[in-house]
């Protein structure tokens, strides 16, 4: 099989340039480019959908609340239009529970499997913590200060938006993480292509 | 090798799809499923509002705050004005011709005015209305439960959604999850005063726990029904139509 001599070219090549060099060594199984394009197609869904929600209001506060007429901490640079966040709105939620559902069988997957273990067979040590502040910080955090910003989940758990000291404080940090998120994609993206790892994700060698 | 994944597959899509198929029975049974379930995005409307059913099963208040909390800028937006006749008459007697109809199925059919509505006993909140554009803002809020009111009027067992109406011709819903929730209110007061105008006086709706367009203003009347599919396109509400989720507690 293609696999075992894969993995041994690997083991030859060393670790280093394995990780900067690797042209077809890369072996992802079917859980994890099954769960890596069904995330891929919900965050696009979040972006885009979160993208035309900000257009309503392109305005963000600190605290509890805010509302034109009110200072702004920051007043994005973009047009204000009203119209897209009917559409946008249910966009939104479909995508954050494709991803969220995902998200997490990936996630209960990859512990039990000790999937996030073995990424120090393919990976560097700044791409090993890009990885893992991506999938353990930055997502259940963009999760949460989602949750936090609904007026019927804080209903039960008022701390969830208690903890970011406030509605519009929730939302700020919604928008950094997604911005945060942004550049993680553009980076992963480009490294994926200069390293051809894109056609290993999709078929797996 | 292929035979084995291929039969492990179809055991797998067997029990997602009895799973999915059973899921689907019991919140249909459970009155989970919204109104405007329909297409691609029905799926994530169904999912949230299920979820924020079971999650809110116990009837949790929204978050109340402070006096000293209240919002010195809460925009009026939408209709501040409405270009009505009668409803320019009624303002101009100072809201005493104003009724607020009550139908559907209900034992007594009524008709209350402003004054009748201020006898029942009355609620006060201090809450944050939330716009589904991003603003929010913090006022206190007087009025009658609406709950109070379909108690005087007497719903029948069958109900299941309140439809209101607006003196500005929208119209919504509410299931009855919301509609007898402590915090859901026929507001006529606002930080201590008659509701203004612009902010839907004389009565408006408070449903805290949803967001800022679910709360109609110039309130005209509702009817209690048992099914949401004789009004308009049976999405539930006029916001709906134009695509605008039914359920927006999130």
């Amino acid at each position: 099989m293609s696999g075992t001599r894969a993995i041994s070219l690997e083991s030859e090549l060393g670790k280093a340039e394995a990780s900067s060099r690797l042209t077809h060594a890369a072996q992802h199984p079917a859980i994890v480019r099954a769960t890596h394009w069904i995330h891929a197609l919900g965050f696009a869904a979040l972006l885009v959908s979160g993208g035309a929600i900000l257009l309503a209001h392109p305005r963000l506060y600190w605290g509890e609340t805010g509302a034109n007429g009110s200072p702004a901490l920051i007043e994005l640079p973009i047009p204000v239009n009203l119209d897209q966040s009917g559409w946008g709105r249910s966009l939104h939620f479909l995508g954050a529970w494709v991803c969220v559902v995902n998200g997490t069988l990936y996630a209960i997957w990859g512990l039990a499997k000790n999937h996030f273990g073995t990424l120090k067979d393919k990976y560097n040590a700044l791409q090993r913590v890009t990885y893992l502040t991506v999938i353990f910080a930055l997502f259940p955090l963009i999760v949460i200060t989602g949750l936090a910003m609904s007026p019927a989940v804080t209903a039960p758990f008022p701390w969830l938006v208690a903890m970011f000291g406030g509605h519009q404080s929730a939302r700020t940090v919604h928008f950094f993480l997604a911005s945060f998120l942004v550049l993680f994609l553009i980076a992963h993206v480009t490294m994926a292509y200069l390293q051809r790892r894109i056609g290993g994700m999709i078929t797996g060698r | 090798m292929s035979k084995v994944i291929s039969r492990r597959s179809l055991i797998t899509a067997g029990v997602a799809a009895g799973t999915a198929g059973g899921a689907l029975y019991l919140a249909r049974r459970n009155g989970l499923i919204p109104p405007d379930h329909g297409g691609l995005f029905g799926v994530g409307e169904t999912l949230t509002y299920a979820s924020h059913r079971v999650l809110l099963h116990n009837q949790p208040l929204a978050r109340e705050f402070r006096r000293d909390q209240i919002s010195t800028n809460f925009p009026a937006i939408n209709t501040v004005m409405p270009e009505d006749d009668d409803y320019r008459r009624e303002m101009a007697s100072g809201f005493r011709t104003w009724r607020l109809a009550a139908d559907g199925l209900v034992k007594q059919p009524y008709e209350f005015s402003l004054a009748e509505l201020k006898r029942f006993p009355s609620r006060t909140q201090i809450t944050e209305h939330i716009c589904e554009a991003g603003w929010s803002a913090i006022a206190e809020w007087t009025g009658v439960q609406l709950s109070v009111v379909l108690d005087a009027v007497g719903i029948k067992p069958e109900a299941k959604y309140v439809m209101l109406y607006s003196v500005d011709g929208w119209w919504d819903s509410l299931d009855m999850a919301d509609a007898l929730h402590p915090q859901t209110l026929l507001a006529y007061g606002m930080n201590g005063q008659d509701l203004p105008v612009p902010h839907g006086a004389p009565v408006r709706l408070r449903v805290e726990r949803q967001l800022g367009y679910k709360n109609l203003k110039f309130l005209s009347g509702f009817t209690v029904a048992d099914s949401l599919k004789d009004f308009g396109k049976g999405q539930g509400a006029e916001g709906a139509e134009h695509g605008y989720s039914w359920y927006a507690g999130i």
